[in-house]
C-alpha cells in the first residue's frame, strides 16, 4: 500500500483538535441554540399538561372513592335507623347481625354499645378509643381478625344512651391510591422521557431545516455565489423562506454578474479605442510637422473619444437596465403610437437611402413597462436594420399580439447572422464577422436584450431569408 | 448674456468660461455650492450652468431647490456626470430647465444655454411665430413663406416650430430629438439630418434664399435672410 500523502494526517489532526474544542464549547452553544429553546419549551408544555392531567385524575378518583364510602355509610345508617324506629333495640341488633352475615366483601364495620360501653352487636372487639363526639366522621386504624386495617366510621348517638358505629374498611381504597400514585410517578418519568425525546426531535428537525440555509448563506458569504438553498418540496414555511432567500441570491448574483461584466467590458473593450486614440496623439506629437496635421490628429482623437464615451454610456445604460432599478417607473401605455413615431423617424431615413420601409400594427397594443426603454430597444433594432440593408432592400417593422405576448419584429434583407453566431451577438461587444467594417458600439442588441429581460420578455433572432428578423417578445398588459 | 457657472473642476470651468466669453457672454464663476448659491441669490443672471456634485456642503440639487424656494426663476442647466435616467428626472424635478451630461461637446452646451434664455423670455402663450418672411399660425396650424402656403406633415410642423422658437440660435441634433420627438437617446443613424433635409425641401427649396443653415460640428440654425 502506498504511503498516504503527508498532508492527510495533519489535516486529520486539525479536525480532531477542532472537534474537541467544539465539544468543550458544547454546553454554551447548546444554551444558545434556538432549537433547544423551542424543544425545551415543547417539553415543558408537554410535561405540565401531562402532570395536570395526572393530578386531576388522581384527585378525582380519590374523591370519588371517598364519596362512595360516605354514601354507603349514610345509606347503611339510614336503614339501621329505620329498623331502630320500627323494632327497637332487638330489631337493630338482628339487622346488624344479618347485614354482617350478608356482607360478602367483608368490609362493613358495625358496633352497637349501650350507655355503659358494653358491646351489644358488631364486628369490632371493643369501642375504639378516641371516638367521643356524636354524629361525626372518623378515620382510624383498626384491628380486625388480627389484621391491621384502616376504617372510616360514623358515630351515631341513639336515644337511651346507645351508640352506633357504622363504617367501612377502606384499606382497599388506600391500596388503590398507592397503586395510583405509583402509576402516576411512573407516568411522570415516562412523560419526562417522552418530552425530552420530543424536544430532541424538534431540535434536530429545526436544526436540519436551518442547517442548509445557514450553510448556503455562509458559502455565499465566503464568495460562492452559485449555492442555493435546497427546497424540501413540501411548500411549508421553510420552503417559502428558502424560496425568498434563493430569489434574493439570484438577484445578488445577477448584480454581481453585471458588475463583473461591466468591469470586463471596461477592461477589454474600452482599452482598444483608448489605445488607438492615445497612439494617434502620440504619433502626431512625434511626427506631425505642420499645424494642419496636428489639427487633423486632434480631431481624430476627439472622434475616438466620442466613440469611447458612446460605448461607455451604452455600458452604463445596460447595467442600469439590468439592475432593474427602472422597474419602478413601469406604467401601462399603448405601443402603437410609440412604434408609429419610430416608423416615421426611421422611415424617412430608409426612403432617403432607397430602401422600402413597411410598418404594420394593429390599432392598439397595450403594454406595461418603460416606454422610453422599449423605444430605445426598437430604435436599436431599426438602426441595425438600416446599417445592414443592401440597396433597394426592404425593412419591416411589425407589431402583433399573440395571446398575451406582444411581438415587435424588425426585419432586414442584409447579410443576416449565421445560426452559430446568433446566440453570441447579444453578448456585449460581440460584433459579427460582417459587422466588422460598419461603425457602431456593438451594444445595440445587448441593450435590446437587456430591455426585453427587464420586461420579462425575450429577444429572438431568426433567419429572414435573406437577412435577419429580430423579435422582441414582451408580455402584454392584461385588460 | 450674464451667465453664472457653478463648477468645481478648474479645467472644465475654465474651458466653459472661455468658450462662453468668446461667444459674447459675461461669465461669473463659483467653484463651490455655497458661493454659487450666494451669487445666484444676490445677483441677476440670465442663466445658470450648475454642476450637481459640488464641494462646500451645498450640492447642485440643494442649491437649485433653495433658489426656487426663494421664488428665483433664473433658468438652470444642469451639467452633470450623473447620467442615469433617474438622475436626470431628479434634476428636472428639482426645477432644472435642462440637463446635459458630461462629457459634453461645447457647441451643445452653448446651444442649450442660449436656448434656455430664449425660452424664459418668451413665456406666455403665442399664437403666431414670425421669422423674416416665414409665418407660422399655431392655432390654424398652417405655415406661409412670402405669403405662399407650405404643406407640412405634423412632425415637420413641430420641427419647424421648434426651430422658429429658437430662431437665430443653434439647435443641436440632440435638442431636436428631445424637443421634437421626446427621445432621450442617440440613434446611430443620421435620422435628424434626414428630417431636416426634408423640411428644407419644403421651406427653402421653392424660394430664392435658404433659412435653415447647417452649423458645422454643432447642428442647425433657422434665421431670416440677412440676419
Amino acid at each position: 500500500m502506498p504511503a498516504p500523502p503527508p498532508a492527510l494526517p495533519r489535516a486529520r489532526r486539525i479536525g480532531i483538535a477542532s472537534g474537541h474544542a467544539g465539544r468543550l464549547r458544547w454546553p454554551r452553544g447548546l444554551l444558545r441554540s434556538a432549537g433547544l429553546r423551542f424543544a425545551g419549551l415543547y417539553a415543558a408544555l408537554f410535561g405540565l399538561s401531562a402532570l395536570a392531567l395526572v393530578l386531576f385524575l388522581w384527585w378525582d378518583t380519590a374523591a370519588l372513592l371517598d364519596r362512595q364510602v360516605d354514601a354507603a355509610i349514610r345509606a347503611d345508617a339510614q336503614g339501621l335507623n329505620e329498623r331502630w324506629e320500627s323494632g327497637g333495640l332487638p330489631a337493630l341488633i338482628l339487622t346488624i347481625r344479618e347485614r354482617l352475615a350478608e356482607n360478602i366483601d367483608d368490609d362493613a364495620i358495625y358496633m352497637l354499645v349501650d350507655n355503659t360501653g358494653r358491646r351489644l352487636a358488631g364486628n369490632l372487639d371493643r369501642w375504639p378509643p378516641g371516638i367521643t363526639t356524636d354524629d361525626d366522621w372518623y378515620e382510624m386504624p383498626i384491628v380486625r381478625d388480627r389484621v391491621r386495617s384502616l376504617a372510616r366510621v360514623h358515630n351515631f348517638a341513639l336515644p337511651g344512651g346507645f351508640h352506633l358505629l357504622v363504617g367501612r374498611d377502606v384499606e382497599a381504597r388506600v391500596k388503590l391510591r398507592r397503586i395510583l400514585t405509583d402509576a402516576m410517578l411512573w407516568a411522570v418519568l415516562v412523560v419526562a422521557g417522552l418530552g425530552g425525546l420530543g424536544a430532541f426531535l424538534v431540535r434536530s428537525v429545526l436544526r436540519g431545516m436551518l442547517a442548509d440555509i445557514s450553510r448556503t448563506t455562509a458559502a455565499i458569504g465566503a464568495g460562492d455565489l452559485t449555492r442555493r438553498v435546497r427546497l424540501s418540496g413540501r411548500g411549508d414555511e421553510f420552503d417559502r423562506l428558502a424560496e425568498t432567500i434563493n430569489d434574493m441570491l439570484e438577484r445578488i448574483s445577477r448584480l454581481m454578474e453585471g458588475v463583473r461584466a461591466v468591469s470586463n467590458a471596461i477592461a477589454h473593450d474600452l482599452r482598444t479605442p483608448i489605445t488607438r486614440a492615445r497612439t494617434r496623439l502620440e504619433d502626431a506629437l512625434a511626427h506631425a510637422d505642420a499645424a494642419a496635421d496636428l489639427r487633423a490628429a486632434i480631431e481624430r482623437a476627439e472622434a475616438d473619444l466620442d466613440g469611447i464615451v458612446a460605448v461607455f454610456q451604452a455600458i452604463l445604460r445596460i447595467a442600469e437596465i439590468e439592475a432593474g432599478a427602472r422597474r419602478s417607473a413601469f406604467s401601462p401605455f399603448d405601443l402603437v403610437p410609440v412604434l408609429g413615431d419610430l416608423a416615421e423617424l426611421y422611415g424617412a431615413v430608409a426612403e432617403e437611402r432607397g430602401l422600402t420601409f413597411i410598418f404594420r400594427s394593429p390599432a392598439a397594443l397595450m403594454l406595461f413597462g418603460d416606454r422610453d426603454m422599449i423605444q430605445q430597444a426598437v430604435a436599436n433594432l431599426l438602426d441595425n436594420a438600416l446599417k445592414f440593408s443592401p440597396p433597394q432592400g426592404e425593412i419591416r417593422l411589425l407589431a402583433e399580439s399573440q395571446g398575451r405576448i406582444v411581438r415587435i419584429t424588425v426585419t432586414d434583407q442584409g447579410p443576416g447572422i449565421p445560426e452559430a453566431e446568433r446566440a453570441r451577438v447579444t453578448e456585449r461587444f460581440y460584433r459579427g464577422e460582417s459587422a466588422r467594417t460598419t461603425p457602431g458600439s456593438g451594444l445595440g442588441l445587448a441593450l435590446a436584450l437587456a430591455v426585453a429581460q427587464l420586461h420579462d420578455g425575450t429577444l429572438t433572432l431568426t433567419d429572414n431569408a435573406p437577412g435577419l428578423a429580430a423579435t422582441l417578445n414582451l408580455p402584454g398588459q392584461e385588460d | 448674456m450674464r451667465i453664472l457657472l457653478v463648477e468645481d473642476d478648474k479645467d472644465v470651468a475654465g474651458f466653459i468660461a472661455k468658450g462662453l466669453r468668446e461667444a459674447g457672454h459675461v461669465v461669473e464663476h463659483a467653484d463651490n455650492g455655497r458661493d454659487g448659491l450666494f451669487l445666484a441669490a444676490s445677483e441677476n443672471f440670465d442663466a445658470i450652468i450648475l454642476d450637481r456634485m459640488l464641494p462646500g456642503g451645498v450640492d447642485g440639487l440643494r442649491l437649485l431647490e433653495t433658489l426656487r424656494s426663494q421664488d428665483n426663476h433664473t433658468p438652470v442647466l444642469f451639467l452633470s456626470a450623473l447620467a442615469q435616467v433617474d438622475d436626470r428626472i431628479r434634476g428636472l424635478k428639482a426645477g432644472g430647465d435642462d440637463y446635459l451630461t458630461k462629457p459634453f461637446v461645447f457647441a451643445e452646451l452653448l446651444a442649450r444655454v442660449e436656448a434656455l434664455t430664449r425660452r424664459s423670455r418668451n413665456e406666455g402663450p403665442q399664437t403666431k411665430l414670425v421669422v423674416g418672411d416665414l409665418e407660422m399660425d399655431l392655432l390654424a396650424r398652417n405655415v406661409r413663406r412670402a405669403g405662399q402656403k407650405i404643406d407640412l406633415q405634423p412632425r415637420e410642423f413641430r420641427l419647424l416650430e421648434y426651430m422658429m422658437r429658437h430662431a437665430g440660435q443653434v439647435v443641436t441634433r440632440t435638442m431636436l430629438l428631445e424637443g421634437v420627438w421626446d427621445y432621450h437617446f442617440d440613434p446611430q443613424t443620421n435620422v435628424i439630418d434626414v428630417h431636416v433635409s426634408r423640411l428644407r425641401q419644403k421651406v427653402d427649396k421653392p424660394f430664392a434664399s435658404a433659412m435653415i443653415h447647417t452649423i458645422r460640428n454643432a447642428g442647425y440654425m433657422l434665421r431670416a435672410e440677412g440676419a
